[in-house]
């Protein structure tokens, strides 16, 4: 995605090298020893060092140096004995809000927001899905209406699928500005409260009983005009730089062999050898070997990250990482037989962040992983952006491009 | 089961430097499509000019084999490039037989006395053994040797015509052993018969030994552990060559339906195609990962070179197969002529599926690496 001019030019002078870089590292790490000081206070910290995005500028959280050293950061800050930064509830303020504000916010949003999102003080969610738009998020019928006194805006309509909307300080948002003009165009994005008046959240029950996502209600939601990013109908632009963030967290990360469902699905297989069959042996090879081939596709992805050269494969390895899981927990059930009739909890509850997915059963993971090939883009949407973006193939036409929003069927 | 360090899967600036003279000047000059339909139903199926250059001009004959033999002291690393170029053009010279599968052998027995005219290419070497033969078969019993002379028949040896010298596996009255069987000195003794292969740009041939002279190389369980390591070593590399395949059958599809219209737009502009492709593309990119990670683990001697050339091979044949396949489908009519190469691709790309152990025998050989018994 584009990145922003630096905010501050008086230190682009500095060459940044991964020593100059672990030296930073100390010195913070041995004015706030991480063993003892309050997360937030270490957190803060590293941002206000320029050590918490190396490539974002100074005042912001970096050090305008470049990406490939966050990795230098990163392991420097683990041998410190400095807490994990696994995402948890922060994985859509880390993943998205920061590099979108970082792209296409204005300073006074950049100050306002970056560093309380990497103290991991405040949540953020994203307010994209709707009901009649899921794969067509361009059709969104949200509307945001600017109130010519105040200038504030004012947001009603429903959005879908919503993780951790219920514990969310700010929601990323996109809303239609504009219904007399074609789809694409009408659109705006803004940051959105998720304690005003009039944002209502309501847990979202999935296919596997319990609620992992939210439905959020907007009525009548009153944004400042200082809360939008980027211009008045540039709403799509800024969404899409935010959705490719979303496929890499989705489709790339480093696993060990055996990493995942196949490791549960190789242990049934070794740990109950009465329940093996002659016809289930190919499948659960099989299944072991494309396990390993993306595990290994995955890894070739993070050496090209890392040596600068991203490549486009992540869309295609996220297509097969969802069939992969899909194929195996049905396989697995197969396997089971009698055991695999039964299952373990229907409640209807939120999950616990801390949740040990682990310890749930094959029936769980049959269920969950069809939704492997929906979220982050479904199987077949990704297939075209493979198609169109990668191999360069001509899209399908299209009668809705071109068209006021107003006047497309519904 | 232990996962090794990362292996490094990316390729290095020394092989994309190798690559590229490769493609541009050899095999796109010397190796036009055309050609290569004459040529494969002519006399002279190999391409011996091609060879000459890549032993001579190129000097890519014996990369893996150290500078005090002859060879370009790289590895097989870049080898695998040259593989994959070789495969993208599938180029008829007997680069997987000789300076793959009978390098490897004479490596992995140092012997050095045929080794730098073979690493060189002036002369070509093969392991006489039928092209479907994967590691961890019993040691092949079709040659017996008598006295210090081999007699019995090998059926269908990838690239024996164009060979000076056979490795050739046997078993005496002492037991297994790997011999050396020098074509100019045997005379008559050794005859090939080319045998109607399904790649036409992989000739096969029978080798029939009548008391052919033959020198050993490897005895007893050394002869069997060097045939295991020449064949594991093919059935990893083999894997590169596989992706150059299907990296030519994907890339060709493409530009393909990109210029055929069909209904007044591209073909390529329908879903059904478009999907097709998407996912082709996803298991080239799979099989680039798992082939590098074969690769790799040659160059550094890992411990776990069979499991991870079994897994190349249940991985990557498939792949070929399914992409050159398909590639033949959405040529549609033009893809089922003789005229249109594709049919060249798929016919490589199923006979290289059942070369040195089909994707199920290295299924079933990966089953018991990585403690997933059969039933009982």
């Amino acid at each position: 995605m584009a990145s922003a001019q630096p905010a501050h030019s008086a230190r682009t002078d500095q060459v940044w090298t991964a020593d100059r870089l672990r030296s930073a590292v100390h010195t913070v790490v041995s004015a706030h020893d991480p063993a003892t000081t309050d997360p937030v206070e270490f957190l803060g910290a590293l941002f206000d060092a320029g050590l918490a995005w190396v490539h974002f500028p100074p005042g912001h959280g970096g050090l305008n140096a470049p990406r490939a050293l966050q990795s230098v950061v990163d392991d420097e800050l683990t041998a410190a004995g400095a807490p994990p930064r696994a995402p948890g509830l922060h994985t859509i303020g880390l993943g998205m809000a920061a590099p979108v504000l970082l792209a296409f916010g204005d300073e006074a949003q950049k100050k306002r927001f970056l560093r309380p999102l990497f103290t991991r003080q405040e949540v953020w969610c994203q307010l994209f899905s709707e009901p009649g738009a899921g794969s067509d998020l361009a059709a969104l019928a949200t509307r945001a209406e600017q109130d010519e006194t105040t200038g504030d805006w004012v947001v009603s309509g429903q959005k879908v699928w919503t993780s951790v909307a219920h514990e969310a300080h700010w929601g990323l948002l996109v809303a239609r500005t504009a219904p007399e003009l074609p789809k694409h165009q009408g659109l705006s994005y803004f940051l959105v409260d998720m304690r005003a008046p009039g944002v209502e959240v309501r847990p979202l029950r999935q296919a596997t009983g319990e609620a992992e996502f939210n439905e959020v209600f907007l009525t009548d939601v009153r944004i400042p005009d200082t809360h939008r990013v980027g211009a008045v109908g540039d709403g799509w632009k800024v969404a899409s730089g935010t959705l490719m963030n979303e496929r890499v967290a989705i489709g790339a990360g480093a696993m060990p062999r055996e990493g995942g469902l196949i490791g549960g699905l190789a242990r049934l297989w070794r740990e109950r050898p009465e329940l093996r069959t002659a016809g289930l042996h190919s499948p659960v090879v099989r299944a072991w070997v494309d396990a390993e081939a993306l595990r290994l596709t995955a890894e070739r992805l993070r050496q090209q990250l890392a040596a600068g050269q991203p490549g486009p494969e992540g869309s295609a390895a996220k297509i097969a990482f969802a069939g992969l899981n899909q194929r195996m927990s049905g396989l697995a059930l197969d396997i089971l037989g009698e055991e695999g009739l039964g299952y373990d909890d229907w409640t209807f509850r939120r999950p616990e962040p801390d949740d040990d997915f682990s310890t749930r059963s094959f029936g769980f993971f049959y269920l969950r992983t069809k939704g492997n090939s929906i979220e982050g883009g479904t199987t077949e949407i990704l297939r075209n952006v493979i198609a169109e973006r990668v191999l360069g193939l001509p899209p399908e036409p299209r009668t809705d491009k071109t068209i006021p929003w107003k006047d497309l069927p519904r | 089961m232990s996962t090794e360090p990362a292996a490094d899967l990316l390729y290095n600036e020394v092989e994309d430097e190798l690559r590229l003279p490769l493609r541009r000047a050899l095999l796109a000059d010397r190796c036009p499509t055309g050609a290569l339909l004459t040529r494969i139903e002519s006399d002279e199926p190999y391409d011996t000019e091609l060879w000459r250059a890549l032993g001579a001009e190129l000097g890519v004959t014996g990369l893996s084999v150290p500078e005090e033999y002859g060879g370009a002291g790289a590895g097989w690393r870049e080898t695998a490039v040259v593989l994959e170029e070789l495969g993208r053009a599938v180029a008829p010279v007997p680069y997987l037989g000789s300076s793959v599968l009978a390098t490897a052998a004479l490596m992995a027995a140092d012997e050095t006395r045929v080794l730098p005219e073979v690493a060189a290419g002036r002369r070509a070497a093969a392991l006489a053994v039928p092209f479907s033969t994967g590691p961890g078969l019993p040691f092949p019993d079709a040659v017996r040797l008598s006295g210090s002379a081999l007699s019995g028949t090998v059926t269908s040896v990838a690239d024996a015509t164009p060979a000076r010298v056979l490795l050739v596996p046997a078993v005496g009255e002492a037991g297994p052993g790997l011999y050396l069987v020098d074509l100019a000195a045997a005379g008559d003794t050794v005859t090939l018969a080319p045998r109607r292969s399904l790649d036409l740009t992989r000739p096969l041939a029978d080798i029939t030994l009548r008391s052919a002279p033959a020198v050993p190389v490897a005895l007893g369980d050394e002869a069997i552990r060097v045939l295991d390591v020449a064949l594991t070593t093919g059935a990893a590399l083999l894997a590169s060559e596989q992706l150059g395949v299907a990296e030519w059958c994907l890339t060709t599809t493409v530009a393909y339906v990109k210029e055929r219209h069909q209904f007044g737009r591209p073909v390529g502009s329908f879903q059904a195609v478009k999907h097709r492709l998407a996912d082709l593309y996803g298991l080239v990119s799979q099989a680039r990962a798992v082939a590098r990670n074969a690769v790799a683990a040659l160059d550094a001697g890992s411990p776990q070179v069979a499991l991870k050339a079994s897994l190349a091979q249940a991985f990557v044949s498939e792949a070929v197969v399914e992409t050159a396949e398909a590639a033949l489908q959405l040529h549609g009519g033009i893809g089922f002529t003789w005229e249109h190469p594709v049919h060249l691709y798929l016919k490589r790309a199923k006979s290289d599926a059942l070369a040195l152990g089909t994707a199920d025998r290295h299924r079933s050989a990966l089953a018991l690496l990585v403690d997933l018994p059969p039933a009982a």
